[in-house]
């Protein structure tokens, strides 16, 4: 038994998979792909749209998933972090993270990597303001950004070099 | 026992210069009592290095695992109930409608669990649920365990509190006063004063009487949180044979482990404590919380697992923040500007809890003298108790605050003596390799080198009082510990152990009770071990933070766990090395002593091309020793500190030295500080792995910066007015500054491979830097944190030059 209300049925396009789940209508984005999905790369900091650790993509957009309700996303496209890599391949910012030492505590890097995916779609050579305009919305409390922003900007570096090649 | 060699104490070959003065200094000071670590004078194949963190491919594809990814089958959801009262007598709890609401199975109050704990065993103040008082708006009275979350919330509603409230206590000075409502009616005072400590090292009023100069000055640190991104969580189970295992995201499962086995009154042997990655902790998941005791609790009681996942309102009220702390400083000086005498005076706002209080009193007093000489230094510390969420360790622990009051006043005296602030402290800098006038020892100590590259970086002495009105550049040093000397509870065994072990795969694992907060530990003893062993990072599994698993190490706070842990993971790497030494060296036909570890090969140091596999080593070493594991274990040296009472706190096997510069405009109309770039250098002994050095002094600055500008603990009548990251203002991108990091290396003798600490101690010099910026910038002083555009204003107002007012523009007629 509970109070919470009866659940419906959906189907929920994530990472490029459709998922027919049943969730309660009352129920966040957030809280339906870590608990009904289980995928719980996207994480909690506040579930009151603050902090940003909960970011992921819909439709290409950056979104707050502490403050969407899951039955807004029905067909639409929606990418956690789990959707990043490719087959056995890193996102090249998921690399540039490794490699820049840009994730230390981990805990807002899945949000970090999705708002800088989002500036990299329609920004393939941002300045350093661009990349810090995009992640304004994202607070870290372990780096100081500093690592966080010369991973974006390699990835995107490295992103321009492989679309040329 | 693992091999013993004499450290090389020459110039570090991978720095040139910065370790000089150092090596310099040593011959004239005793040998340490620690052991000293072997080094290779070929340099070192993984440490150093700029090697991704192992642990990071995880946390960038989401698939790290923390403890509120962690969902059991059958698992329930716990909720606490939280008093809205700051200080009252609890009349009645009445949890039965709740306890018939459909879903919920089972609710938790005071009374059955009435064991009083606290971290430290000399205030034990606390017990799970508030009995028969409630001490702070936020305090848990109850919790209920629910099929589903929203179920167990709703029940909360449903939970009667019938209370009687008492007058609440909110500031230091209402604390102080005689008679004052009594928070801890057990306490033998007529105040609220926690704690007490005095003490004088030579005599400080002779000091003051030959000074030249005498400073006075009053200084108040406001308080603030972590505010870590990750929210405490924990789950918890027991099995059907009574067992009990908790996952929490906790920097001390050894801690929560002891006294989980206290409250639940379960044998330590009977429970398990798990740390898994922890998502930012800065000293605020370091002891034993309500929601980690009553989910063990609910697990026993229910027979089923129990999660509890605080909200962020509820990390405001769990707390264990900065405290807010006034500070008196008087400090004597010859014209030179030599301290002949300083007496530092502080009073410490706690809460309502002790929590770490008593240490923090000390730390308070304990550490200024560890960056200069002083002729006599005395020092007085009061903590008291207030209705408001317990104070604890935060980032820099204690000495943050005196630090601020310290830098501050320096900057004073050299500014009232004609003295550039660089060069005066350089020249009362503390010498390495010696001992402070509080009888603390010194070894290596980077702390002149600091200074020489910050001035170096940014021109400090041609540009402090010389920029135009609004523009500022600001200096601070500061020292901290690499882990304390003495263990919170008293025992003579070690501060931590580890387990290395080769199996006949090659492969290579490490044990340690370390908890991994970020702050980069895993990588860390896997650095250590690969080094030692001749494997690659990646080669090395790490197995941390699990009481069931891992010896025990005492946790991720004080900056202790490279120094402990990566002696103790060296110690047991070393024992393991020895053997495949033996074992390698008669399958080469050479003596162990010449065999060399590096990729991935053992092999003749004379005849680097002679070499077996470390496969091939493992085998051997196994065929001929059986099973291959050694242990380590670190305890500090016993001659770190004098003989008085309060000498526990401040000792360390060694200090690690920051000096920062700040450079700021102030904007002279509406007093808004604005930093435009941080520079520090940090004397981290040698830099294990250099980029996460750099990422942990780049996160200080940050962190320094909330402090200085934005972040408080604010209080509106008897509650927390901000407890949300919106208004709680941390620093975001764009408040970020421009952050230089410059790594100064030290090779300390008693280090693993010469390694300090770089995780705390990079952030004391921000704030005091930032202060003394903002000063040269509208030649007035601000004496309290955070420096808010309206205090600048009032301290404009209160200057000669004044702010700049705005010109009065006519109002817009109406149409």
């Amino acid at each position: 038994m509970s109070v919470a209300p009866p659940k419906m049925l959906a189907t929920l396009r994530v990472n490029g998979a459709e998922i027919a789940c049943a969730f309660n209508p009352n129920r966040t984005l957030l809280e339906v792909l870590r608990e009904d999905l289980a995928l719980t790369g996207t994480k909690h900091g506040c579930e009151m749209g603050h902090c940003g650790a909960c970011t992921v993509l819909v439709d290409g957009e950056t979104v707050l998933s502490c403050l969407t309700l899951a039955v807004e996303c029905v067909d639409r496209e929606i990418v956690t972090v789990e959707g990043m890599a490719g087959a056995g391949e890193l996102h090249p910012l998921q690399r540039a993270f490794v490699e820049c030492g840009a994730a230390q505590c981990g805990y807002c890097t899945p949000g970090m990597l999705l708002s800088a995916a989002a500036l990299l779609e329609s920004n393939g050579a941002p300045r350093k303001s661009e990349i810090e305009a995009a992640l304004a919305g994202n607070l870290c409390r372990c780096t100081g950004y500093v690592k966080i922003v010369e991973a974006v900007a390699l990835a995107a570096e490295r992103m321009r070099e492989a679309a040329h090649a | 026992m693992p091999e013993i060699r004499r450290v090389s104490t020459a110039t570090n070959p991978d720095t040139g210069a910065a370790g000089t003065t150092a090596a310099a200094a040593v011959s004239s000071v005793a040998r340490p009592a620690a052991p000293v670590h072997a080094r290779k004078p070929e340099g070192f194949s993984v440490a150093g290095k700029a090697l991704p963190r192992a642990d990071s491919y995880a946390k960038v594809t989401g698939a790290a695992i923390y403890a509120d990814d962690i969902a059991l089958p059958r698992m329930l959801f716990g909720k606490l109930l939280r008093s809205t009262q700051a200080h009252a007598r609890i009349l009645r709890v009445d949890c039965s409608r709740a306890q018939a609401l459909p879903g919920v199975v089972a609710v938790a109050t005071g009374e059955e669990l009435p064991v009083r704990y606290g971290i430290l065993p000399s205030s034990p103040d606390e017990t799970v649920f508030a009995i028969e008082k409630v001490r702070y708006v936020g305090e848990p009275i109850a919790a209920v365990v629910a099929d589903d979350e929203l179920t167990a919330e709703e029940a909360l509603n449903l939970i009667e509190v019938v209370y009687e409230p008492l007058p609440a206590v909110m500031t230091i000075d209402e604390a102080l006063r005689d008679a004052s409502p009594k928070i801890h009616e057990e306490s033998r005072r007529s105040d609220n004063v926690h704690k007490e400590v005095h003490l004088e090292f030579g005599d400080v009023e002779a000091g003051f009487a030959q000074a030249d100069a005498v400073f006075e000055d009053e200084f108040f640190y406001e308080g603030n949180t972590h505010a870590a991104i990750e929210q405490h969580a924990v789950v918890a189970d027991c099995s059907a044979d009574g067992k009990i295992t908790i996952w929490s995201s906790s920097q001390t499962p050894h801690y929560l482990h002891r006294i989980a086995s206290a409250v639940l009154q379960v044998p330590a042997s009977r429970l398990r404590v798990v740390a898994p990655p922890i998502g930012g902790g800065f000293g605020g998941k370091t002891e034993p919380f309500p929601h980690e005791l009553a989910a063990a609790h609910l697990a026993r009681k229910t027979g089923r697992p129990v999660k509890f996942a605080l909200t962020r309102q509820e990390v405001f009220y769990t707390h264990r923040g900065r405290h807010p702390v006034k500070m008196k400083i008087k400090t004597g000086v010859k014209r030179d500007g030599s301290i002949l005498a300083c007496r530092l005076q502080t009073w410490l706002d706690g809460g309502a809890y002790g929590s770490y209080g008593v240490a923090t009193t000390y730390y308070t007093g304990a550490l200024a003298p560890v960056t200069y000489k002083m002729g006599a230094y005395a020092f007085d510390g009061c903590r008291v108790y207030t209705n408001k969420p317990p104070c604890g360790p935060k980032r820099g622990h204690g000495t943050t605050q005196p630090r601020y009051a310290l830098e501050c006043q320096l900057d004073k005296i050299a500014g009232a003596l004609g003295l550039d602030a660089a060069a005066y402290r350089k020249r009362i800098a503390i010498d390495p390799y010696s001992e402070t006038i509080n009888h603390l020892r010194v070894t290596s100590c980077g702390l002149r080198e600091c200074i020489d590259e910050v001035e170096r970086r940014t021109g400090y002495s041609g540009r402090h009082g010389a920029l135009p009105r609004g523009k500022g550049i600001g200096l601070a040093v500061s020292a901290y510990l690499c882990g304390a000397g003495l263990p919170i509870y008293w025992n003579p065994m070690p501060h931590s152990g580890a387990i290395v072990k080769v199996d006949r795969g090659g492969g290579v694992t490490v044990y340690c009770g370390t908890s991994e907060c970020g702050q980069g530990s895993e990588h860390m003893l896997a650095v250590v071990v690969a080094e030692t062993l001749g494997v690659d990072v990646m080669d090395v599994r790490v197995c941390a933070g699990d009481t069931d698993l891992t010896p025990v190490d005492l946790g991720s706070y004080s900056s202790r766990v490279t120094f402990m842990a990566g002696n103790a993971a060296h110690e047991a790497a070393e024992s393991v090395r020895l053997r495949l030494a033996q074992a390698a060296g008669a399958l080469l036909g050479i003596a162990p002593e010449r065999c060399g570890f590096a990729a991935r090969r053992v092999f003749d140091v004379g005849d680097p091309d002679r070499a077996v596999t470390f496969l091939e080593a493992a085998q051997a070493a196994e065929a001929r020793f059986g099973t291959l594991v050694g242990s380590g274990s670190y305890t500090p040296p016993a001659n770190l500190h004098g003989d008085f009472k309060g000498s526990g706190v401040g000792p360390s096997p060694a200090y690690s030295y920051t000096a920062c510069v700040a450079e700021v405009g102030v904007d002279l109309e509406t007093g808004e500080v604005r930093v435009e770039r941080l520079t520090l250098a940090h004397d981290c002994g040698r830099a294990l792995n250099p980029d996460i050095v750099e990422g942990q002094i780049e996160g200080s600055a940050y962190m320094g910066l909330g402090e200085a500008l934005l972040e408080e603990s604010a209080f509106r009548r008897d509650e927390h007015k901000i407890p949300n990251l919106l208004d709680y203002k941390t620093p975001t991108i764009l408040d970020t500054p421009h952050i230089d990091a410059i790594i100064v290396e030290t090779d300390d003798r008693e280090g693993p491979f010469g390694a300090k600490e770089a995780g705390e101690g990079p952030l004391n010099p921000v704030i005091p830097a930032i202060a003394n910026a903002v000063a040269d910038a509208i030649g007035v002083r601000v004496y309290a944190t955070p420096i808010l555009p309206e205090s600048v204003l009032r301290a404009l107002d209160a200057s000669p030059s004044g702010r700049l007012r705005l010109k009065s523009a006519p109002s817009p007629v109406p149409v």
